[in-house]
């Protein structure tokens, strides 16, 4: 028998309920206004009276109406179909939604139960099983999807039978596994799971040990991600964050990439459901939008729903995971997140903690960003989510909750800045205030050794030292004039341009400088640093600014020009000579 | 506006505040609207049978034996093509004299455009002003305010913006517009011959300020009805954002909702951004542009109501006198529009992109040389070049009282660099220097 309620007070999208029976924390509703369900979720129970917030507009309900409990958290359906498709929050396919406007109470499935799916086995009658191994395997697009044991599978099964090759729907039964009391049970390809628990399933998480290439030269020259890793792009609105991580999207060498657009604007997530479907994915060839899942609960999409959005996205991840693929998880923005929370909390008349938010903040995004990772599966292969989230902090001033709360748990660190961006210089990631732990890490600089070259490490913190130098440099310089400062000073100070304008700024529009792999990374910062690391002497500072604009101009071309080409040598050539003629 | 057949008279209130009232009642919905002693409320809390309503004009002098009359239905417009040319206050009655508006009824602050539904915003809205179509141009389906001082002439830049703009529909959404204002937008629209694009919804400060929370939904309901029923491109006008969220402070503030940042309620994101998202390019090809104004005090955008807003529009315009040429200019390194991308080289010239960052980036160099003047240093050649270069380009291009097409902004762009500048000083793609340099 489920639990039944009545609805007894009514506070925006807070509504209280009076239950004639047991509820759980979290336990999901529906709210019965005149025919039409509204999903709502517990957050607070209080003897008979249970505190819910809709995920959808309460308008019109009414103290009397009545509610009847499910019985069972938010959950996801997973199985073949959620990669290329557009979701809300709840994982409702808004594709499949008819209206231009948005209908509440309309819940569309999450995959699709009529479309067929070619299954070929992995496990064979007799084999035991634990949870999320693999059973068979769909292609998904290009992907191999596997067909895994129920991730709420508790022990040890059996296989009893497996379908053989064919093709099947996601709800026809592909396996029969019997468990250690010698009891049935179907599989299908598709189960559901709570998205607020994470989905284990995996031998162990160790140490992200090598790089998720981006393309962007600011993150994986100067602060690079590692497979498995955590990192955060804060700044303020106009900064280019959205910018950063729809390249990211686009250029990340993952195998899916999800995409939790969480309390942002629609007209983003309406370029990435315009621009996937036709850009090419340059390692595979295949259309973008064939590794991408969009859930997208935009600004003014209901408020609760927006916490749900990114668990939603990170469940989905861990799925992928499970299956040994390289999951890139990118939400844009955490701080939308958690201004809901402060909503809620704020209605249910919680005592406050800083700006309002409530005191636990800092527990659930440590607790969001630590589902990420490497991980090796039971059977000795790896999968990854790496988890890349926004943070808008209030008034672009880093001392805020959120900011604070990110830092303490994500590994790296793209601080967006103002000044940057006043400037155009593009990405507005700072080069001084940024970092990235991983630098750090003994088995990623042996990765760097072996994949880059020896010593890498140390270049790229050289590089870093010349924008450091050249900032202090260049307040020198404003204090003390032109002609104030020795010639030392001005030198630091272009040289740090020169890093400034080849290495870090990058054009996310231009075709070919959008996108460096690793290799011309390398080569690029091998050659900024060759030309830093001459000895020039110039009689005039002016001698010296118009040396350095001129190289920075010739780099700037072969920035542009495709990598080694006929143009790019030829730019190169011009630029040894300039170099030469200067020393 | 009342025309239910069941009305229930409660004449019992169990508290009053400023701006809210609280009576014992049952059967009442959430949202509706109630008659307190012939004032406009609507339903803000329940608690069984305790219901607190807002009251919209104010609670002065509301007695605790008031009638309270329920509707039944929350705030609603007639809408239809008798809107055009009207006037109307926050509760869409005229103010204009003129008959009352006949048509269907919507519900405002209605549900919004399902995502995937959305077109890409992919048409320029030229304004002939160079700071705004040259190195921030809007696009239609975009939503974008003005940050601005009190003292800056936004509001006539904003209506000048309108008037140029090629829209079937102009609508005013004016929230504590000072009474001069509202005259000023009456006359200029008069003066244009527009008025029958114009529809205009009113609160001034002669108003009660709760009043002015419907003004955005009023008027983003009759843009709905032009964008989605009859596929017209609409602009939105909406002015000043900065008074209707001071308004929402009031009323969280009297219902004891604990402040956040700047005592600003800690819905202030998700209620601006359900106006602002209603910007929209509809598949069917009407579309919702708003431009906004939101007001600074003292020039500080870290204020929770611009800040929240520049995390929600697609970009803001900055106004500011140069004090170089005299002029109000818009301001190349504060103003940004995010949508520009999608119509920058495509729907425009391919040198666009790069005369437009060009352009700002010697203005930040003028800036620097300026900084190093005001500091006693000698001044480099380029550091003069830039100066006379700068005072041109404010004066040619970024003075809001220019009003030139996009082919001639960039030509002028192209032209200035000639005058002052070296082709290896720009850092422009060479191929685009071949082509432009010597035209």
């Amino acid at each position: 028998m489920k639990t039944t309620g009545k609805v007894t007070g009514i506070v925006s999208n807070l509504v209280t309920v009076e239950v004639d029976g047991p509820v759980a924390q979290n336990e999901l509703c529906f709210i019965d206004l005149d025919g039409t369900k509204l999903m709502a979720e517990v957050i607070k129970v209080n003897g008979a009276n249970a505190s819910v917030q809709v995920y959808e507009s309460t308008r019109g309900l009414k103290v009397g109406c009545n509610v009847e409990f499910e019985g069972k958290m938010l959950e996801v359906t997973l199985g073949p179909g959620l990669l290329s498709s557009n979701y809300d929050g709840l994982q409702d396919n808004l594709a499949t939604m008819e209206d231009v406007f948005l209908k509440r109470g309309e819940y569309t499935p999450a995959l699709d139960a009529d479309k067929k799916w070619d299954f070929s086995p992995i496990a064979k009658v007799a084999d035991k099983v634990v949870a999320a191994d693999w059973l068979g395997e769909v292609k998904e697009g290009w992907l191999p999807h596997k067909i895994m044991v129920p991730f709420s599978y508790e022990g040890e099964y059996t296989v009893k039978s497996i379908a053989s090759e064919g093709s099947y729907t996601i709800n026809d039964t592909i396996a029969v596994l019997t468990d250690s009391k010698g009891e049935e049970h179907k599989v299908t390809m598709c189960q559901k799971w709570p998205v607020k628990v994470a989905i284990k399933g995996y031998k162990e998480k160790p140490r992200p040990f090598r790089i998720m290439e981006t393309g962007v030269r600011a993150i994986d020259t100067f602060n690079p991600i590692a497979e498995g890793g955590t990192g955060f792009i804060p700044g303020p609105f106009g900064c280019g964050k959205t910018v950063i991580q729809h390249a990211i999207a686009k250029q990340a060498e993952a195998d899916v990439i999800i995409m939790a657009a969480c309390g942002e604007r629609a007209n983003e997530v309406v370029e990435i459901f315009k621009e996937f479907p036709e850009l090419i994915d340059s390692r595979t060839g295949r259309k973008l939008i064939e590794r991408t899942t969009i859930i997208c609960n935009t600004s003014n999409m209901p408020v609760a729903a927006r916490e749900a959005s990114v668990y939603t996205a990170m469940t989905i991840g861990e799925y992928y995971r499970a299956m040994g693929l390289k999951v890139l998880l990118l939400a844009d923005s955490t701080s939308r997140w958690a201004q809901a929370l402060r909503e809620m909390s704020n209605r249910m008349e919680e005592l406050p903690g800083a700006d309002a938010f409530p005191v636990d903040l800092s527990s659930i995004i440590s607790n969001f960003y630590s589902r990420a990772g490497i991980v090796v599966l039971n059977n000795g292969q790896t999968g990854s989510v790496t988890f890349l989230g926004t943070v808008s902090p209030a008034g672009g001033n880093l001392k805020e909750p959120v900011t604070e709360s990110t830092k303490k748990c994500a590994r790296c660190f793209y601080a967006l800045s103002q000044t940057r961006a006043d400037s155009k210089r593009y990405p507005a990631i700072d080069p001084i205030d940024s970092y990235s732990k991983y630098l750090e890490y003994p088995e990623m600089e042996e990765f760097f050794n072996e994949k880059m070259e020896q010593g890498w490490v140390s270049k790229v913190l050289a590089a870093r030292n010349i924008t450091l130098r050249g900032k202090e440099a260049y307040d020198q310089i404003n204090i003390l004039g032109d002609d104030g400062v020795p010639m030392e000073y001005h030198l630091r100070y272009w040289k740090s341009e020169l890093v400034d304008f080849i290495l870090l700024q990058q054009d996310a529009f231009d075709n070919i400088d959008c996108q460096t792999p690793l290799k011309r990374q390398e080569y690029m910062l091998n050659l900024v640093l060759d030309i830093c690391n001459k000895d020039y002497h110039f009689e005039r500072f002016e001698k010296c600014v118009s040396f350095f604009k001129n190289l920075i101009n010739i780099m700037r071309q072969m920035n542009f020009s495709e990598f080694q080409s006929p143009e790019f040598e030829k730019y190169k050539e011009q630029l040894h000579n300039t170099v030469e003629n200067a020393l | 506006m009342p025309s239910n057949v069941f009305q229930r008279i409660y004449t019992k209130l169990e508290a009053i505040t400023k701006a809210t009232v609280t009576l014992r009642a049952e059967g009442v919905s959430n949202d509706e609207l109630a008659l307190v002693a012939g004032r406009l409320a609507q339903v803000v809390k329940i608690k069984k049978d305790l219901v607190t309503l807002q009251v919209f004009a104010g609670t002065e002098g509301i007695p605790t034996n008031a009638e309270v009359e329920f509707y039944g239905e929350p705030p609603a417009l007639n809408v239809g093509e008798q809107l055009s040319g009207r006037f109307l206050n926050a509760y869409g009655e005229p103010i204009d004299g003129g008959p009352k508006v006949e048509g269907e009824r919507r519900y405002i602050g209605g549900p919004s455009v399902n995502p995937f539904k959305r077109r890409q915003p992919s048409e320029l809205i030229p304004t002939g002003i160079a700071g705004i179509d040259l190195n921030n141009t809007l696009v239609s389906g975009q939503k974008i305010p003005f940050f601005a001082d009190p003292d800056q002439p936004y509001n006539q830049v904003m209506a000048d913006v309108a008037l140029r703009a090629d829209v079937d529909k102009i609508i005013l959404g004016g929230m504590g517009l000072s009474n001069d204002d509202y005259l000023y937008f009456k006359q200029k629209f008069e003066d244009a011959g527009a008025l029958d694009k114009i529809i205009c919804f009113v609160n001034t400060t002669e108003q009660p300020p709760v009043e002015r929370l419907l003004i955005p939904d009023m008027a983003l309901t009759a843009a709905e009805y032009f964008a989605v029923d009859k596929n017209e491109k609409v602009l939105v006008l909406l002015t000043d954002m900065t008074l209707y969220a001071d308004a929402l402070s009031i009323v969280s503030n009297r219902m004891d909702q604990i402040p956040s940042k700047d005592s600003m309620p800690g819905s202030l994101y998700s209620d601006l951004a359900k106006i602002y998202e209603k910007a929209v390019q509809l598949p069917s090809g009407g579309s919702i542009t708003i431009i906004a104004v939101t007001t600074l005090n003292d020039g500080d955008i870290t204020h929770a109501i611009p800040d929240n807003t520049g995390y929600i529009t697609e970009g803001q315009l900055y106004l500011r006198k140069d004090t170089d040429t005299g002029k109000i200019i818009v301001d190349p390194f504060r103003s940004l529009s995010i949508l520009k991308q999608l119509v920058i080289n495509k729907k425009t010239r391919e040198d666009h992109s790069q005369v437009m960052n060009t352009g700002v980036r010697l203005f930040a160099d003028a800036a620097n040389a300026k900084t190093k003047l005001e500091n006693g240093f000698d001044l480099s050649d380029y550091d003069l070049r830039c100066l006379d270069y700068a005072k041109e380009y404010s004066n040619r291009l970024l003075s809001i009282d220019v009003n030139i097409k996009i082919d001639e902004m960039l030509d002028t762009g192209w032209e200035l660099f000639r005058k002052y500048f070296k082709p290896e000083e720009l850092g422009i793609k060479q191929s685009l220097v071949d082509k432009y340099w010597n035209r």
